[in-house]
């Protein structure tokens, strides 16, 4: 066999290797999830209990799904306009000029925050803060991790929308300038209509981050299992339930435990392909 | 009449774009504003703690640390422990990953098109969506159930090496796209083998490229704490044994933050991660922007 060959070979075979890691990590997180499974069957999903007593366990995932979703989009709303004027900022008034590119570097910045530093600054700084304004009581819960996962996703919110605004041609807003249009009316009526898609799946990618954030929303969110009440009440969502009671896990909670993970991995895998999706057609 | 309320609407809609003008530019502000607020706070309570002992002593046991709050002194000891247990599971995870992820990449790009590519490229794009708690959960099951038979370093570098496998492949394929075809075409053309036309070509072309990736991942998982908390678990003493459990940078943050004794700790150990992290990003960005 020549060398050539060889070569194509060991590409080829590690090429094949993240498809057995990606199959391999389905396998086993189904195998772990089936004693649950069998035990609650598809009811898991929508039952609120979350009762570890020894004897008459039984365990639901409904408090985790809804805490998952609704921070999760609590945080998108809150996130949408900063990362629009951010994107705006970066891609369209102040393009290639040295502030953006500053401005730029301090959002990328954010996105390498960790996540526990999120979670200390949300609960040292953020948390007393929102209860002098008078928001909250005690400071956990929806609202208080919906702002600081606002917070982490914009880099990602961001990124795209800006790359896509900036890519917007130039003879399309100059037809708009030379019309006399304000250059606000520029944006809203030739920028933001062509670059919509990109930014919208954007959007879409920051959700998918949102959903799967762990540590920062333990911190924050009151770690209660069932489903939040009211927007300031507390909760749990689903990668916090799985840190908080990972420890102390065996057997049928532990399986449990994984069908969430199985869960969160299929939730968040269905959302960025859409993402996805929305680039692709955009080419 | 007219006139005059064609001046007026004018006049208002250029005072509308003012407005909208200085709206975006607070937003941006705004959105900005973290970042120095974090870092302004982790500097402000933690450099007190930072010094040569910080890093060379273990993380002290409450007890002591509860001494020291009580006789208002500093409370004694470092984050050794957790120093050596992130470089190893880092560069352990980077051991992995980066070959793996290097030579995949390189496969996407040379078959572009292709069934097995794309499928591969979308798989890769998949695991890089996956949340690194659901990451530790998996190693857990792979490492921690059967192979370590209890919490390991192996195990947390296992998840974070994951974690970084796609960012390794896009940045790689991206790097190889934008050398030139004609000096691919070039060697083979002189009779270079295809192996050979990879490390001395492709490789040392796209370097810069290749490293900028590579620190950014390296960057990304040095701050994970979820995957670790069900894979490496934590040491109080210095563990180099990668099928032991072991302590990292974020972990000990963790623990200080359930420990009312030791809650002194999270700034200095939190601006000391912050720094590698930031620095390693900074620099992969320096390299990045050279490259262009």
């Amino acid at each position: 066999m020549n060398s050539d060959k060889i070569t194509r070979i060991v590409l080829y075979s590690f090429s094949f290797l993240i498809i057995l890691v990606a199959g391999g990590m389905v396998f086993s997180l189904v195998g772990g999830a089936i004693p649950a499974i069998k035990t609650f069957g598809l009811q898991f999903i929508w039952s609120n209990v979350w009762d570890p007593t020894e004897g008459s366990e039984n365990y639901g995932a409904l408090p985790f799904i809804a805490g998952t979703l609704i921070t999760s989009f609590v945080a998108l709303i809150l996130c949408l306009p900063l990362s629009l004027a951010t994107s705006l900022f970066l891609g369209e008034y102040f393009r290639n000029t040295r502030i953006a590119r500053i401005i730029g570097l301090m959002v990328d910045l954010l996105a390498g925050i960790p996540s526990i530093v999120y979670g200390l600054w949300g609960f040292y700084v953020l948390r007393p803060f929102l209860i002098d304004m008078g928001f909250e009581n005690q400071g956990f819960g929806v609202f208080t991790s919906s702002l600081i996962l606002a917070i982490m996703i914009i880099p990602y919110a961001t990124s795209l929308g800006n790359e896509i605004i900036s890519m917007v041609p130039n003879d399309l807003k100059e037809a708009a300038y030379s019309m006399g249009a304000t250059r606000m009316e520029v944006i809203s009526t030739v920028i933001l209509p062509t670059a919509r898609s990109g930014i919208f799946a954007g959007y879409i990618l920051a959700f998918g981050r949102a959903l799967g954030e762990t540590m920062a929303v333990t911190m924050l969110i009151g770690n209660s299992n069932r489903v939040p009440d009211s927007f300031f009440g507390t909760g749990n969502t689903m990668a916090s339930v799985i840190a908080n009671q990972f420890g102390e896990a065996d057997g049928l909670k532990l399986s449990s435990l994984i069908v969430i993970g199985l869960l969160l991995f299929l939730i968040t895998g269905i959302v960025n392909g859409i993402g996805k999706l929305i680039i692709k057609k955009m080419g | 009449m007219n006139a005059l309320h064609q001046i007026d609407t004018s006049k208002r809609r250029l005072l509308k774009d003012r407005i909208f003008y200085w709206l975006v530019i607070a937003m941006a502000g705004l959105t900005i504003s973290p970042i120095v607020l974090i870092i302004s706070k982790l500097i402000a309570k933690g450099y007190k703690q930072i010094s040569f002992e910080f890093i060379i002593r273990n993380t002290p046991d409450t007890y002591e640390a509860m001494t020291a709050i009580s006789n208002n002194e500093l409370i004694p000891g470092g984050i050794a422990n957790g120093i050596t247990g992130t470089l190893l599971m880092v560069v352990l995870a980077a051991i992995i990953a980066i070959p793996v992820g290097i030579i995949t990449g390189i496969y996407l790009y040379e078959n572009q098109g292709k069934r097995l590519a794309n499928l591969t490229r979308n798989i890769s794009d998949i695991i890089q969506g996956v949340p690194s708690i659901v990451l530790g959960l998996i190693a857990y099951l792979w490492i921690v159930k059967n192979v370590t038979n209890g919490y390991s370093a192996l195990a947390g570098s296992v998840s974070l090496s994951i974690m970084m496998l796609p960012m390794i492949i896009r940045s790689t394929e991206e790097t190889l796209k934008m050398i030139p075809q004609t000096l691919k075409e070039a060697g083979l053309a002189l009779g270079v083998p295809y192996y050979k036309v990879i490390l001395k070509i492709l490789v040392p072309t796209g370097f810069s490229g290749l490293l900028t990736g590579i620190l950014l991942a390296i960057s990304r998982v040095m701050g994970e704490t979820a995957p670790l908390m069900l894979t490496a678990l934590g040491s109080s003493v210095i563990n180099l044994n990668i099928s032991e459990p072991t302590s990292a940078i974020p972990l000990l943050i963790w623990e200080f933050y359930n420990d009312p004794n030791m809650v002194d700790l999270i700034w200095s150990s939190s601006l000391l991660l912050m720094g590698i992290v930031l620095l390693l990003n900074i620099v992969s960005k320096q390299i990045a922007a050279k490259r262009k």
